[in-house]
């Protein structure tokens, strides 16, 4: 079992509470438990509200806590996004439109002053990574969806950072590159070795993709439910079709709807945002 | 990927059809001498009056008020003086001299408003203790400002053009300012977070980021005040006692109005040329540094807001 303290993300009654002007006070995310071992693909499921971004963005150290303790790699996650141990991929793409695939990988290389040379090199494996090296001169906007995608991974994986920190990354895809997308990330995932944590709204998304789901429930954001998902590592399209598989969403789906009758929050889709 | 699309070799970004855009600038200035002309042709037939009324037209459609188009080209060809040189080279040079001034103040005042720009972005208690200021520095007319700088100057002892080019950047640096705060908060919310988990610091974020996306807001602004900086030249020139300069011209060809009005107005028509072709200049720059999708992307969300120049 991963304590807080060995776990890559380790969080003990985290909470926060964003406060509005005036009398308006969130409480978004309430004494959160949780524990991710390295090399762990993690999914956050729920009704939007439910602070899944929230938490992302925690660990992230985008925002910070307003209680509990949250460690990232033995470290506060500002120390860890100081070490630039985080790469983060969210719904739109948000490649700079004026520079080429190629330099948009390279961009958090420079920021690390790395020589051009190593920068180059760098870049062209990531781009080789995502399948995407013979456009690495090609300009964002000449790109698809999915393409500019697996772009924004590839830049994100371009410090080779311990945790990769995804935001309803397929969000804006149609079904099809999704589910290419999502075969993608697994496959970069068992190459690279990194622990993932991967905001989704749909279940067989998340199922799909994750050693555990953690269903999360809104107003105030808690972790509801944790679903190990029996699938083992080798998971190709014919995984879709098992029947552990629909075992699996069948007990995500229930996870979500209990939450629901206690709590009366909106309805979760199922499939696509 | 299930569509992915060939690498191609095709042109990245598509040139402007120029034969079409040089066929209409000139069909304009066609348009607008037939216009010319045919006002003085009706004026004339109607007596000088509007039609059906004892009105006098104004301007008056005489060849004093309003010399023929032919006339006031080949008045660039005479003389200017008694066997001095023909018109338009006294009137090029004057152009060079006010865009040499013009050019200066340009350099000082853009600058100056991309400076404004970035404290103002990275201190909110600047840009509310200063931005008021700026906006109503432009609600002062050139003509009160101008007199005083001029005199400043020359106790100062600074040559005369200094002047003027301060009074061109006084104008300049307004729409760069604003423009510039604008294009540095343009980047979306993710590109910041994204900077954020990078652990970019402030400059790296400001010239990776900022500058970059603001780079379109900038060169419309540049395109702004490239021809404002023209105009704050040649009216600085005014009170100054300038010695040459557009301005000069104007003043002096003003009062030889009565005898000979072609000069003042071929002294008009360098005025403009002055202005576009520092313009076009300045839109020449702008297409080597501006990546044509970001301008087109902020065109499609404020139309009109890169009009100024475009055709340049």
């Amino acid at each position: 079992m991963t304590t807080a303290t060995t776990a890559a993300v380790g969080a003990v009654g985290l909470g926060k509470v964003f406060e509005g002007t005036g009398r308006q006070r969130i409480e978004a995310l309430q004494d959160i438990d949780l524990a991710i071992a390295p090399g762990e693909f993690v999914s956050l499921i729920g009704p939007s509200g439910c602070g899944k971004s929230t938490l992302l963005r925690l660990i992230g150290d985008l925002i910070t806590p307003s209680s509990g303790s949250l460690v990232v790699n033995g470290k506060t996650p500002h120390q860890a996004r100081l070490d630039r141990d985080y790469g983060m991929v969210f719904q739109q793409a948000t490649l700079l439109e004026w520079r080429s695939v190629r330099r948009n990988v390279e961009l958090p290389l420079e920021l690390i002053e790395l020589s051009k040379a190593e920068r180059a090199a760098r870049a062209e494996a990531m781009l080789d990574l995502v399948d995407l090296a013979e456009f690495a001169d090609h300009q964002p906007w000449q790109l698809s969806g999915g393409m500019q995608q697996r772009v924004a991974i590839a830049r994100a994986l371009a410090f080779d950072p311990a945790l990769l920190l995804m935001d309803e990354p397929f969000g804006a895809l149609d079904e099809m590159t999704r589910e290419r997308m999502q075969q993608e990330v697994l496959r970069i995932w068992s190459r690279t070795g990194k622990t993932v944590v991967f905001v989704t709204h749909s279940i067989p998304e998340a199922v799909f993709l994750s050693s555990r789901v953690m269903v999360m429930s809104a107003r105030p954001g808690r972790i509801s439910q944790v679903i190990e998902v029996g699938l083992g590592a080798r998971r190709d399209d014919d995984t879709r079709e098992d029947q552990r598989f629909y075992e699996a969403i069948t007990e995500v789906r229930e996870a979500l709807r209990h939450r629901q009758g206690a709590v009366g929050g909106e309805p979760v889709r199922e499939a696509t945002s | 990927m299930a569509t992915t699309p060939r690498p191609s070799t095709q042109r990245l970004w598509p040139r402007r059809g120029s034969l079409g855009g040089v066929a209409a600038v000139v069909g304009t200035l066609v348009i607008l001498v037939v216009l010319w002309e045919g006002y003085k042709v009706l004026g004339k037939a109607a007596g000088g009056l509007v039609p059906f009324t004892e009105m006098r037209l104004r301007p008056p459609p005489d060849d004093r008020s309003m010399p023929h188009v032919w006339d006031i080209v080949s008045a660039m060809f005479e003389p200017a003086r008694r066997r001095g040189e023909p018109l338009f080279t006294v009137l090029g040079s004057a152009a060079l001299f006010t865009l040499r001034e013009a050019f200066a103040g340009f350099v000082v005042g853009g600058l100056g408003g991309f400076g404004l720009g970035v404290w103002f972005v990275r201190s909110r208690l600047a840009e509310r203790a200063l931005l008021p200021y700026v906006v109503a520095s432009q609600t002062v007319p050139i003509l009160a400002i101008a007199p005083m700088v001029v005199i400043w100057g020359g106790r100062a002892g600074l040559p005369q053009w200094t002047a003027v080019a301060i009074i061109a950047a006084y104008l300049t640096f307004y729409p760069v300012t604003i423009n510039t705060l604008r294009g540095l908060r343009s980047p979306a919310a993710t590109a910041t977070e994204l900077m954020r988990s990078y652990a970019a610091t402030d400059r790296q974020r400001l010239w990776k980021l900022q500058v970059p996306a603001a780079l379109p807001y900038i060169f419309t602004a540049l395109k702004i005040s490239a021809a404002a900086s023209v105009v704050g030249a040649i009216v600085g020139e005014l009170p100054t006692g300038a010695s040459d300069g557009l301005g000069r011209a104007l003043l002096s060809y003003s009062q030889q109005f009565t005898a000979a009005p072609e000069r003042l107005y071929a002294t008009v028509v360098f005025c403009g040329l002055a202005g576009i072709t520092f313009v076009a200049a300045v839109s020449l720059l702008e297409r080597r540094l501006v990546n044509p999708g970001a301008r087109q992307r902020i065109e499609a969300e404020a139309p009109g807001l890169m009009v100024a120049g475009a055709q340049a």
